[in-house]
């Protein structure tokens, strides 16, 4: 056994001695080679975390979220709608919703303005979420005026800023009392902009949709399962994109490392013949070359990986941010929890470490069985 | 220092970072940050549904509320033209 790693410690001295003296080419690849795994690794963690984050916010969503459409666009819903929907079984809770948008053209940018859920506010005071205060340079106890449906302006003292570790679903929110939300959007009584429901048995929660179809032709369910489904597609489909366009370095990657691993060089086929004459045997020349791609994807591999993980986890995935992240005036701050899908990194690895090492060992091994002296000549 | 041997200790070292990630990442899957925890209380009390991640239009700031036709309501014969929408994916339905 002792003997067996001796051999393998001498076998990647060698293959680091050939690296060092081909030092311009060994370093241009391994740096290609890690700038390649760091890119699909940062696409990789980011979009996997946030998914994660998304899907562990989103899960608190409401189970059943009712839309009235009128003429193909989302209409108020009057109130006896509710009392309708009170008939159906296995609905335990049900209420009404009232938010909108509030185009800002200070800013040039849309709040999402909801009523505060438990939280009773006075009708001149509102609570707005990081981005907006961000955005409009605003804090506790400065008025924030909006103008209403019928022109008249209103001003709105804030009372409370929403916490900030919360902003990946809040940065846009002004939360402020019912009745200023009706005076605001001219909303009568009676109606609301949707209506959420809670289902008692999770089971049963398509069926429900299914009834209230049948119920109220003009309403349109949306379940939390589709809810979740949606964003898991959003982060899939922006994944795919970002692959899409990295497709291009990767191929050509793809074909300077395989020119590089395969097309031995009259020079590296001398050194094959050489080492033959001294009296290696096949069998070394292919570990010594396995060595050479092992040495060089590996630590790549890491290498990549590693400074990706800094890269998504620590700096934000500054480099990429505008393209992985998207873009827009209220734009969340946030900070994602370091998570890594194990699938994924296995498929990074299988897909970059193992076809490296093939299309190194291949080519040697047809090299090696040839006799020295034709391989020198 | 032989060349393996440095080439050695460098490879274990990194090898020692690669799993510290990786159990970081078990560790934080099996507890769920109090960012995210607060977080997903407020999505419960006022009843969110979205990531506020575009902001620009209503189906890119809620796009599991909208109904398909809303990317092209603004006016007759509207088409997308939000940068977002170059990143959402279309509805479902188009891609089959």
């Amino acid at each position: 056994m002792i003997s067996f790693l001796r051999k393998h410690k001498y076998l990647i001295d060698y293959t680091l001695s050939t690296l060092v003296r081909n030092k311009g080419k060994s370093f241009a690849l391994l740096t290609v080679y890690t700038l390649i795994i760091f890119m699909l690794a940062s696409v990789m963690l980011f979009t996997h975390a946030l998914r994660k984050e998304a899907v562990s916010m989103l899960e608190n969503s409401p189970e059943i979220i009712v839309q009235r459409l009128q003429a193909g666009r989302n209409a108020l819903v009057p109130e006896e709608y509710l009392q309708k929907i009170g008939k159906l079984r296995g609905v335990t809770q049900k209420s009404g919703r009232l938010w909108g948008y509030y185009y800002d053209p200070a800013v040039k940018a849309n709040y999402t303005v909801m009523t505060a859920g438990q939280a009773s506010l006075p009708i001149t005071e509102i609570i707005i979420g990081a981005g907006i205060a961000r955005t409009r340079g605003l804090s506790l106890g400065d008025y924030l005026t909006l103008r209403s449906q019928s022109g008249e302006a209103y001003s709105f003292k804030v009372s409370k800023l929403l916490d900030r570790k919360s902003e990946l679903v809040t940065t846009d929110l002004l939360l402020m009392s019912p009745l200023a939300f009706r005076r605001l959007f001219d909303i009568p009584e009676g109606f609301y902009s949707d209506l959420v429901l809670s289902v008692r048995n999770p089971r049963e929660v398509r069926k429900v949709a299914e009834k209230l179809v049948l119920l109220l032709p003009d309403s349109r369910p949306i379940l939390r399962e589709e809810i979740l489904r949606t964003y898991d597609s959003v982060f899939s489909w922006r994944q795919g994109v970002i692959f899409v366009l990295l497709m291009g370095s990767i191929l050509a990657f793809v074909i300077f490392a395989w020119d590089k691993a395969s097309g031995l060089s009259a020079e590296e086929r001398r050194e094959i013949g050489i080492l033959k004459a001294v009296g290696w045997e096949t069998s070394d020349v292919m570990r010594m070359k396995f060595w050479e791609g092992a040495i060089i994807s590996l630590v790549a591999f890491l290498l990549g990986y590693l400074a990706a993980y800094a890269h998504v986890f620590f700096a934000s995935a500054g480099l990429f941010e505008s393209v992985l992240k998207g873009w827009a005036v209220l734009y969340p701050r946030f900070q994602l929890t370091p998570i890594v899908d194990g699938l994924q990194l296995a498929t990074l690895f299988f897909f970059t470490v193992l076809p490296y090492i093939l299309a190194t060992i291949i080519p040697v091994w047809r090299t090696s069985i040839t006799d020295p002296d034709a391989v020198m000549r | 220092m032989r060349r393996s041997n440095t080439f050695l200790v460098c490879l274990l070292v990194m090898l020692a970072g690669f799993f510290f990630t990786i159990f970081v990442s078990c560790f934080q899957q099996r507890q769920t940050p109090v960012a995210v925890v607060q977080a997903g209380n407020l999505v419960r009390e006022l009843g969110l549904t979205d990531l506020a991640l575009f902001t620009e239009a209503r189906y890119t700031r809620h796009p599991t509320q909208t109904d398909l036709h809303s990317p092209f309501q603004d006016h007759p014969g509207a088409i997308e033209h939000f940068p977002s929408g170059s990143i959402l994916p279309p509805p479902s339905g188009l891609l089959q």
